[in-house]
């Protein structure tokens, strides 16, 4: 591996890692605040295999940096200026909707990377995909179906919904962009050309969306930046919460 | 705030924790729908990989024997040891059958 | 007695189980539903404590295992309504009882968890008081309870096991490390041994449901089993028993301890702990939110019905 090849993947393996455990942190906010307690159990399963992932991620970060880092070290020691993750996942839990619709934007980005990701000639994260796949199957499962339930529910349902769409669109554009280190890895058939699955992502997102009795939405606006590290205020406050106790005892071990 | 979880129906889960045993009941759950609460019971019954099968069914779907017809039901049998296979008793060398 | 009460005091007394559609006594009914409810309840609200940390858990392993804890709870919280449903009351029923405030859960919820020592603790402590309570439940004389009883232990150990390995981080940790597991340990000790209720002498359902075998050990005898069990493991974690007068009694076979401040006890059981105010809240504001959740399921669960209904006709 060349040392530019090297240090591009370890840049990508964190961004996925810093996108997996983001999305987890939030959805196990929801835990003990579900709609009933299948939900929270259900919902519970979702966040420990993002938990899983990011851990499978920064553990290979933390091999491929080899300087004494480790998982933890990628989680808790980085503040939100160095943290990668794209915006979308970042976004605060909101209301069952809003999560939901998140959910669903990130699944179906997922069934199309994984694959992708799958075929990678860096075998860690070839496995890693491997794993990821059978879960992002029965993830989408889910958020599939809460969002047809949601947008085809009750008008209250359907309006909170929709507003759920309308408020996350704008952060779904930068899940397809490339930069020059992804780029580099997509030329070495290591990372994923993202910008190749968007029409795909579009099409599904809709047939969903339809069959949801939701609209897509029309006005084009986009936020950009999770990849630089030009974050929403979210994230600052999430990490505070998250790295609060780690931070708080230096070099101890749990 | 009153009308709760009923919204849902009962479902009873039967599970098959490995190929070649039967199902067996393990608890109930409230779903939407079949589809739902076969999800949820993956979630909710399965979370240490017990089983390898799921089924669901609505609770007002089974029809159970009542104690007091406990008598009909099975006395008829019990007078049958026959249909048992410790009835038969084997010369020690080839009891293992 | 009719014929009935003795045909279900002689499965009682053959060890026989009592399976739903049994004939049984109202009251027997009655206390059943009051416990299982309750225990059930004592596993969602003792979600709470926990999740409360669930965003600041120190490494992702640990966050990990917190989660499926807390899951746990949740799934253990299911397992028991599914069986008090079994004797004819709702969950919705049960969930409205809770929130009134007419059903109680168990006191130890209502203390705060202030540290990550004290999430440890819990676990250690808190999981460990359940589960002497759980494996001697295993052995209950309703059929639906015990088994779920049998389930809740098998998955139990494992949480006893990950907070006492959580505490031995700790009490082996950083000075501030093991200054914050003595601190959880001082606090969450006593509020454990409450865990097992009142003296037997000054308990209203004890007798009753000891006679029926709802309940099978007295609540005095599985405290001195919990007590006698823990002076070890606090030895081996190298802190200090918070019960002064822990001492043990050659003739009895078991520690003897101090009694504990029944004053606070009933305190909390009424309602003015810490956080008994908060748990409850939580639970209703959690539900509340939902309820809009629940009701597109049934709305869209009558569309997807009456389609079906359109095509079949």
């Amino acid at each position: 591996m060349s040392e530019a090849i090297k240090a591009a993947t370890l840049e990508y393996t964190t961004r996925l890692g810093d996108d997996s455990v983001v999305l987890g942190h939030r959805i196990s906010e929801w835990i003990s605040y579900g709609p009933f307690l299948e939900e929270d159990i259900a919902y519970g399963n979702v966040s420990l295999d993002y938990i899983g992932r990011a851990r499978m991620f920064y553990t290979y970060a933390a091999e491929l940096a080899n300087d004494g880092r480790d998982e933890d070290d990628f989680a808790y020691m980085r503040n939100d200026r160095e943290y990668r993750n794209l915006l979308l996942m970042e976004m605060p839990k909101g209301d069952f909707a809003y999560s939901q619709v998140r959910q669903l934007f990130a699944d179906v980005y997922y069934t199309y990377l994984l694959p992708e990701l799958l075929k990678s000639k860096d075998e860690t994260l070839s496995a890693i995909a491997a794993k990821a796949i059978k879960e992002t199957k029965y993830h989408l499962r889910r958020s599939r179906d809460w969002v047809l339930r949601l947008g085809d529910g009750t008008e209250e349902s359907h309006k909170r919904t929709q507003k759920a769409v309308d408020a996350l669109w704008g952060y779904t554009h930068e899940l397809f962009d490339m930069d020059e280190t992804e780029q580099l890895l997509a030329d070495a058939g290591i990372g994923v050309d993202v910008s190749r699955l968007r029409d795909a992502w579009l099409a599904k997102v809709t047939e969903i969306l339809t069959e949801a009795t939701l609209t897509l939405p029309t006005e084009e606006w986009a936020v950009r930046g999770g990849r630089i590290g030009y974050h929403t205020e979210n994230l600052g406050h999430m990490l505070t919460e998250m790295q609060i106790v780690h931070r708080s005892f230096p070099g101890c071990k749990w | 705030m009153s009308v709760i979880t009923e919204k849902l129906e009962l479902f009873e889960v039967f599970i098959r924790s490995k190929r070649g045993l039967d199902h067996k009941h393990v608890g109930s759950l409230h779903a939407e729908d079949q589809e739902q609460a076969l999800e949820y019971a993956r979630d909710c019954y399965t979370r240490r990989s017990e089983g390898v099968s799921i089924w669901v069914v609505k609770s007002s779907d089974i029809c159970a024997s009542q104690e007091d017809d406990a008598d009909s039901f099975y006395d008829p049998n019990d007078d049958k040891p026959y249909r048992h296979a410790t009835y038969y008793v084997l010369p020690d060398p080839v009891n293992n059958m | 007695m009719t014929p009935e009460e003795q045909n279900f005091m002689r499965k009682i007394e053959a060890e026989e189980k009592i399976e739903p559609k049994d004939w049984m006594p109202a009251q027997y009914r009655k206390n059943l539903i009051r416990q299982i409810s309750q225990h059930a309840h004592s596993e969602v609200i003792g979600m709470q404590p926990e999740g409360n940390y669930i965003t600041r858990a120190p490494s992702l392993r640990r966050k990990a295992v917190l989660i499926s804890k807390v899951q746990d709870e949740a799934g253990h919280g299911l397992y028991l309504y599914s069986a008090a449903e079994t004797l004819g009351i709702s969950r919705s029923e049960m969930i409205e009882q809770l929130q009134s405030g007419k059903a109680k859960y168990s006191s130890i919820f209502n203390y705060p968890v202030l540290t990550w020592a004290d999430v440890a603790a819990i676990g250690w402590l808190v999981d460990g008081a359940a589960i002497v309570n759980q494996v001697s439940l295993q052995r209950t004389s309703y059929g639906p309870y015990s088994r779920g009883m049998i389930r809740i232990c098998k998955e139990e150990s494992f949480h006893q096991r990950q907070g006492y390995k959580a505490m031995l981080s700790l009490a082996k940790g950083s000075p501030e490390q093991k200054a914050m597991a003595q601190d959880a340990l001082n606090r969450f000790y006593w509020p454990a041994l409450m865990m097992f209720g009142p003296h037997d002498s000054d308990s209203a359902h004890s007798q009753k449901s000891m006679e029926w075998k709802i309940k099978r050990e007295t609540n005095d005898d599985l405290r001195q089993k919990f007590v006698d069990q823990t002076v070890k493991q606090i030895e081996v974690l190298g802190l200090e028993h918070p019960d002064q007068a822990i001492k043990w009694n050659e003739e009895r076979g078991h520690y003897d301890s101090s009694d504990l401040n029944w004053d606070e006890f009933w305190s909390v059981i009424n309602g003015n702990g810490h956080c008994n105010r908060q748990r409850v809240e939580h639970h209703i504001a959690a539900h509340d939110e939902g309820e809009w959740v629940r009701d597109a399921i049934t709305a869209y669960n009558e569309k997807k019905r009456a389609k079906k209904a359109q095509h079949a006709a």
